[in-house]
């Protein structure tokens, strides 16, 4: 089985400081990935680099069939490519509706001539409805996006991740701010996405990501320190010293 | 060589009469006048019995000298200088400055000084005076102004020789100014006996500059042009360039001892036209008809509607006209066309050369040879003073931007109303010259001044508008634009639209000359040396105290620094003063070169972004990069193209533009996360 | 389908739409612009009842001209996101393209005349020499520069009224955009651009008469029978149209999703990036669009103003443009309308010595000396309090406050 994404002896510093160091990291078109790592560990910088925001000193990181390489292309291309991106912070364009957010997400054309020749067609409607209805904002499709609470901006993010049907998502801490019972909610949404495509999981919550139940990524100081079962790296001595200290 | 015995003889004069016209023969003169009680108490003296040795010339000239022209005063000279009667050159300094009369009862020349009633007479001979005349009773000499200029250029050579070093350089500058071939030799002549070494350095100096002028031996000539290789002054250049001038002439067969400089091509060196113009002036081709003489043509053999039969309504282009010409031409009416093609053809069977308007060779050579090594040393020394003009400006632009670029740095806003606290310095500093006269106290109380009241309007802004539109930059600058006019306009409303003068005390008036090419003047030297002392005062600031510690906090990580207790608010005033307190000295200082108007800061706010925007936000070593590389692009560009100064901004903004492809974020950038995006 | 139908009935006004459906302001706009239009022509001295003076119908008319660049303005800013200074200067440019075929063609026209009556019909040379005295005569020159190539026709140098600013904004556009110049860094750069040009325009080797410019633009070539007056409401009619038309292209920009993209690009050029949006691209068509509609606008302001001069290009032009766009509130096309027209006439009227002094005993205050003083506090005083601006009123007026 050949893997989506391969990342290949990966480094980048800043001003002197490794913030990647030598890291390599696959995984394959249908999975669901956590990983977890203490502050510092290199997690957020590590999807700068797959989504293009940060150039990487060294390495190279190939996609998709045939692989591409990523790292020559700029960030909407590597967005057009397939990789969609949920940031740490909510962040939806709240001067808009819920219903205009997620149509500017939908897969389409991107170009400037494909958008001022687009229509809003009976279908595109329902595309929106029927994801608005996935992440709970079905109601909320006239609201503007800066009325919504925390966890519904949370929501419409991912809806927006999902609109883009990207082979590969990435969720920078999902659950930050949510309440039991949407993160329950939350869950059901990202295995349910990774039935389809790759799915990458950033999360400080070990509870969390006990239920989502998979393959589990330790970074530490810009590389990969275990991998494995959530139980298997827990019961790792090198993550349990770097989580707890020396 | 009786040419220059006469002038020996003259000099030798010169020599004799000088302690008697000492000092001067106005001033001894003019003692006499104001003794006027002397002059009465002693009876008036006779005329003499027998005139003296001077009056017995003057008299031999009498005619000449009473009406004297540009063509006789030649022939009163030489015979004054060959009578070697002393007093020669004094009569000569009266007779230029209207100061001789002549006595109408005997014909006798006075110096007569003129008093209430008449003149009053000194003989020239005694130099002693001799009484009182009725203004009927003499005719006062009123040479005209070329005679003068002829008596001057005489008096120069006795000058020369004045034991009164104050006459001799007067002399000597009056020969810089328009050397004459009579002056060679008295100049040389009087280089021996000068006892000054500084004036003979410059008599030695001279000389030679008139040996490659007037000297008849083209050896002596050659030798003069050889000594001044590589010198850059600009009488050099002055005295050399002429020699090497040349005229383009057409040959059919060179003549020896033509003094080539080199051939021309028609067409290329020369245009075609002209190339055939001086075949026709040497008289070897016809003269060509041209366009208007043709037109001309055209209209006088106009008959019946038609020329030659072509109607002439039908004449509106211009290969028709050529057409109706040609027939006219066949007919024998008028000369016949010259094509293009029969120039050519004309022009390839003769030489078309530049001549040399110096007919000696070698002359001409060793003046290319010694330009050339001056325009060696030329090119050193205008990148030196390039340099140097570079350096001055940019100090300028430094003290403009870097208030914006400590503003910017920490509270990321454009202050469009910058340009008006410059303003607003150099107005602070008109004011206080009004109230103190003293031009130095004045600029040491307005500096501080500046620096007090634009501190006070920058902190008045930032509390009242900056304040309340944090985080939204773009609205800030539009904001602090509407401040910026507001202010242009209030100054325009109290001090008018004509330009104040800011004076700068007398001894910031000169400059340092090095040479003739390389010179700063002192007031550039003085900005150069306020921001200098604000450069450091500003790196200590940051550096050593805890206000600068505060700044560079909020200037890398705002959210960090007042995570970690600095308080942004006070951190923002402090510095929002200090940056506008800093172009409000700029403003004085600008003020001292530049007339000081309402809109004297909006010709430099956008120098002074680009000066932020160009050497990278955040750092003062990035704004001196800013500064000194805008400032030298700036005079390189116009180095290159000196009579357009909009030009070279045009093209130093397009560099800068593209410049910013390559390096967005400045010559000195913030790396890494702080930097943000 | 069931679904179908839920979405039919619950999303009411979501699916695809006419353009003044989704956006009601273009029907009132182009309503009361119609209304005004023929309530001017009527009133007007050359076509109508003489109520109207010449010179104030040139007034309304370049007026009508400033209100589209100021659309084009708030496209580029209020919606987009991207402060450019420099959008006056393709307005001047649009304006000198055309002048220089209004003052080719004219001064052709006089100079043919004059040789008519000459001993031998002028050759084209001649008349080309004529005509370079006289265009050039000012600036010491008699050659006809290069740039001039095409003045002699109206539809090549009307395309290049298109093509030049149009071009100058993709390359400008394209370098800046593609380094990420973005901010106050973009405005600077723009500001930049805009003095570079207007410095070069003030050379005399320019071209373009040095700073002189061009005048006797209000002189149409060819129609010298047709008076003033009738010339000026033509013009006025032909900006209200062009501003019309202007309206409906901006409205029809902003409402469809290239509207959405273009405002969440303002609002958060990063997150629009990681969606897969050409940010850069999405800029450089507007910042091209908008400066040839700004260019067109100059094309048809300047031969109402009848002269042009590098003085019109300078730096602070366009920093005025934007003011009318913030004082009209940002982001709201007939905003941009508004804060130009009032502006502007506000600013003829106090400038014009029209505004009565006011005396305060001490000192009496002359408008034309302060009206500067208060327009600039007035500024601060709207982007302090009133960040909508004078649109924001209408907004609260007409109790819509969609964003649009």
């Amino acid at each position: 089985m050949s893997a989506l994404l391969e990342v290949n002896g990966v480094s980048v510093s800043f001003d002197g400081f490794r913030a990647i160091n030598d890291l390599s990291f696959e995984i394959g078109p249908a999975e669901l990935r956590a990983i977890i790592g203490p502050n510092g560990a290199g997690k957020t910088t590590f999807m700068d680099i797959i989504t293009g925001k940060t150039r990487p000193d060294t390495g190279s990181v190939m996609f998709g069939e045939p692989p591409t390489n990523l790292l020559k292309l700029p960030e909407s291309r590597i967005a057009q490519a397939g990789i969609g991106r949920k940031f740490q912070r909510p962040t939806v364009f709240e001067q808009q509706t819920v219903s205009d957010n997620l149509m500017m997400a939908l897969k389409a054309p991107r170009s400037p001539l494909a958008a001022l020749t687009s229509r809003r067609t009976r279908s595109t409607e329902e595309r929106i409805a029927a994801l608005a209805a996935e992440v709970g904002l079905r109601d909320s499709l006239a609201r503007r996006a800066g009325e919504l609470s925390h966890g519904q901006k949370q929501w419409l993010e991912i809806g927006m991740l999902l609109a883009q049907d990207p082979k590969l998502l990435l969720v920078d801490e999902p659950a930050a701010g949510m309440t039991v019972s949407e993160r329950e909610h939350t869950t059901d949404i990202l295995k349910r996405a990774a039935e389809t495509r790759a799915v990458i999981v950033v999360e400080h919550d070990m509870e969390f990501i006990r239920r989502l139940d998979c393959r589990v990524t330790v970074l530490h100081e810009g590389s990969v320190l275990a991998e494995g079962s959530l139980d298997h790296v827990t019961a790792d001595q090198q993550v349990i010293d770097v989580y707890l200290g020396r | 060589m009786p040419r220059f015995a006469l002038v020996l003889t003259a000099i030798m004069l010169a020599i004799a009469i000088a302690p008697r016209a000492m000092p001067g023969p106005h001033s001894a003169l003019a003692q006499t006048a104001d003794g006027t009680m002397a002059v009465v108490t002693e009876p008036a003296a006779p005329a003499p019995s027998a005139p003296g040795p001077l009056q017995a010339v003057l008299q031999a000239n009498a005619d000449a000298i009473a009406k004297p022209s540009r063509t006789t005063v030649d022939t009163v000279i030489a015979a004054l200088l060959e009578s070697n009667a002393p007093g020669a050159a004094t009569f000569l300094a009266q007779w230029r400055d209207r100061g001789v009369v002549q006595r109408k009862a005997d014909g006798l020349f006075f110096y007569g000084v003129e008093t209430a009633d008449g003149f009053s007479l000194t003989d020239p001979d005694t130099g002693k005076n001799t009484g009182n005349a009725a203004k009927a009773d003499v005719t006062q000499l009123r040479p005209n102004s070329g005679v003068r200029g002829v008596l001057s250029s005489a008096l120069v050579q006795f000058q020369l020789a004045d034991p009164d070093i104050a006459v001799r350089e007067s002399a000597l500058i009056a020969i810089e100014r328009g050397a004459e071939a009579s002056q060679l030799e008295p100049l040389r002549a009087s280089i021996e006996a000068e006892s000054d070494a500084g004036l003979k350095a410059r008599k030695t100096r001279l000389e030679r500059l008139l040996t490659i002028q007037f000297d008849p031996s083209a050896e002596a000539r050659i030798a003069a042009i050889e000594s001044f290789a590589g010198d850059i002054s600009v009488d050099v250049r002055a005295a050399l360039n002429p020699l090497v001038a040349t005229t383009p002439k057409a040959f059919a067969e060179v003549p020896a001892g033509t003094n080539v400089a080199r051939a021309l091509a028609p067409g290329g060196d020369i245009p075609l036209d002209d190339a055939y113009g001086l075949l026709v002036t040497a008289g070897l081709a016809q003269a060509a008809p041209t366009l208007a003489e043709m037109r001309a043509a055209l209209i006088a053999n106009r008959a019946d509607g038609a020329v030659a039969g072509v109607p002439v309504a039908a004449l509106g282009s211009q290969a028709a006209r050529m057409d109706a010409y040609a027939r006219l031409a066949a007919a024998g009416t008028v000369p016949p066309p010259v094509t293009e093609d029969a120039k050519r053809a004309a022009l390839a069977t003769v030489s078309i050369v530049a001549v040399y308007n110096e007919p000696d060779a070698n002359v001409t050579a060793a003046a290319e040879a010694t330009l050339a090594s001056i325009s060696r040393s030329l090119a050193l020394n205008q990148t030196l003073d390039l340099a140097l003009d570079a350096l001055s400006l940019a100090s300028i632009y430094f003290l403009a931007a870097i208030g914006l670029a400590i503003t910017f740095g920490v509270m990321r806003v454009i202050n469009m109303a910058h340009g008006e606290f410059i303003m607003i310095g150099a107005y602070t500093g008109y004011v206080v010259q009004q109230f103190i006269t003293d031009y130095t106290l004045s600029i040491l109380v307005a500096l501080p001044l500046a620096f007090f009241i634009a501190a006070l309007a920058g902190v008045a802004m930032e509390r009242l508008v900056i304040r309340h539109l944090a985080r939204r930059p773009l609205e800030t600058l539009l904001a602090t634009f509407g401040i910026s006019i507001a202010l242009q306009q209030i100054a325009k409303n109290i001090f008018g639209t004509q330009a104040r003068p800011l004076t700068a005390p007398a001894w910031l008036d000169g400059a340092w000359v090095v040479n003739d090419v390389v010179s700063i003047s002192t007031i550039r030297i003085a900005i150069f040396v306020l921001a200098l002392i604000f450069l450091a005062l500003l790196l200590f600031i940051l550096a050593r105290t805890r206000l600068g510690l505060e700044v560079r906090a909020v200037t890398q990580n705002p959210a960090m620094a007042s995570s970690m207790g600095i308080n942004p608010d006070r951190i923002n005033m402090l510095t929002f003063g200090l940056g506008s307190g800093i172009a409000g000295i700029a403003g004085v200082a600008i003020g001292l070169f530049a007339k000081v108007t309402s809109d004297l800061g909006s010709g430099y706010i956008v120098q002074s972004f680009m000066t932020v925007v160009v050497g990278g936000v955040g750092n003062i070593w990035g704004t001196l990069a800013g500064a000194s590389m805008i400032g030298s692009l700036q005079k390189v560009i116009e180095f290159f193209n000196p009579s357009n100064t909009l030009a070279a901004q045009t093209y130093m903004i397009i560099f800068i533009i593209i410049f910013i492809q390559f390096r967005p974020k400045g010559i000195i950038a913030l790396k890494g996360r702080a930097a943000g995006d | 389908m069931a679904d179908a139908k839920m979405a039919d009935s619950a999303l009411p006004g979501f699916t695809h739409q006419p353009l003044w459906k989704r956006n009601p302001s273009v029907l009132v706009f182009t309503g009361l612009l119609a209304v005004f239009t023929l309530v001017i022509t009527v009133l007007s001295e050359g076509l109508g009842l003489g109520l109207v003076s010449t010179s104030f119908v040139k007034i309304l008319g370049m007026t009508l001209c400033l209100c589209l660049a100021a659309i084009a303005m708030d496209l580029v800013w209020g919606y987009c996101g991207i402060l450019s200074l420099g959008h006056f200067a393709f307005f001047g440019l649009g304006g000198y393209l055309i002048g220089m075929w209004l003052m080719y063609a004219r001064t052709e026209d006089i100079v043919i005349a004059s040789l008519a009556g000459a001993e031998l019909p002028p050759t084209a040379q001649e008349i080309r020499d004529a005509i370079g005295t006289q265009i050039f005569g000012v600036v010491g020159g008699s050659e006809i520069p290069l740039v001039w190539s095409f003045a002699h026709s109206l539809p090549i140098q009307l395309a290049l009224v298109v093509l030049v600013p149009g071009l100058l904004a993709l390359v400008f556009g394209w370098l800046a955009f593609r380094s990420r110049v973005t901010g106050v860094y973009l405005s600077i750069l723009t500001q930049a651009m805009t003095l570079a040009l207007s410095l070069y325009l003030f050379q005399n080797d320019s071209g373009l008469r040095g700073n002189n410019g061009l005048s006797g633009l209000q002189n149409l070539p060819g129609l010298d029978d047709v008076p003033q007056s009738v010339v000026s409401v033509w013009f006025f009619i032909a900006s209200a149209v062009a501003l019309g038309l202007g309206y409906w292209l901006a409205a029809f920009l902003v409402s469809g999703k290239f509207g959405n993209i273009i405002r969440a690009i303002r609002d958060d050029e990063t997150r629009i990036r990681f969606l897969g949006y050409d940010v850069e691209g999405y800029k450089l068509v507007v910042f091209t669009l908008t400066a040839i509609i700004a260019a067109l606008a100059g094309a048809l302001y300047y031969p109402q103003a009848g002269i042009i001069n590098p003085a019109e290009i300078a730096p602070i032009a366009s920093i005025y443009l934007a003011v009318w766009v913030a004082i009209g509130g940002r982001g709201r096309l007939y905003g941009a309308v508004i804060g130009a027209a009032v502006v502007s006439l506000l600013s003829s009227w106090f400038t014009g010595g029209q505004a009565p002094s006011v005396p305060l005993g001490f000192y009496t205050i002359d408008w034309v000396d302060w009206w500067q003083v208060l327009l600039g506090f007035g500024f601060v005083a709207v982007t302090l309090f009133a960040p909508n601006g004078l649109g924001g009123l209408v907004d609260r007026l007409v109790r819509k406050g969609d964003g649009r």
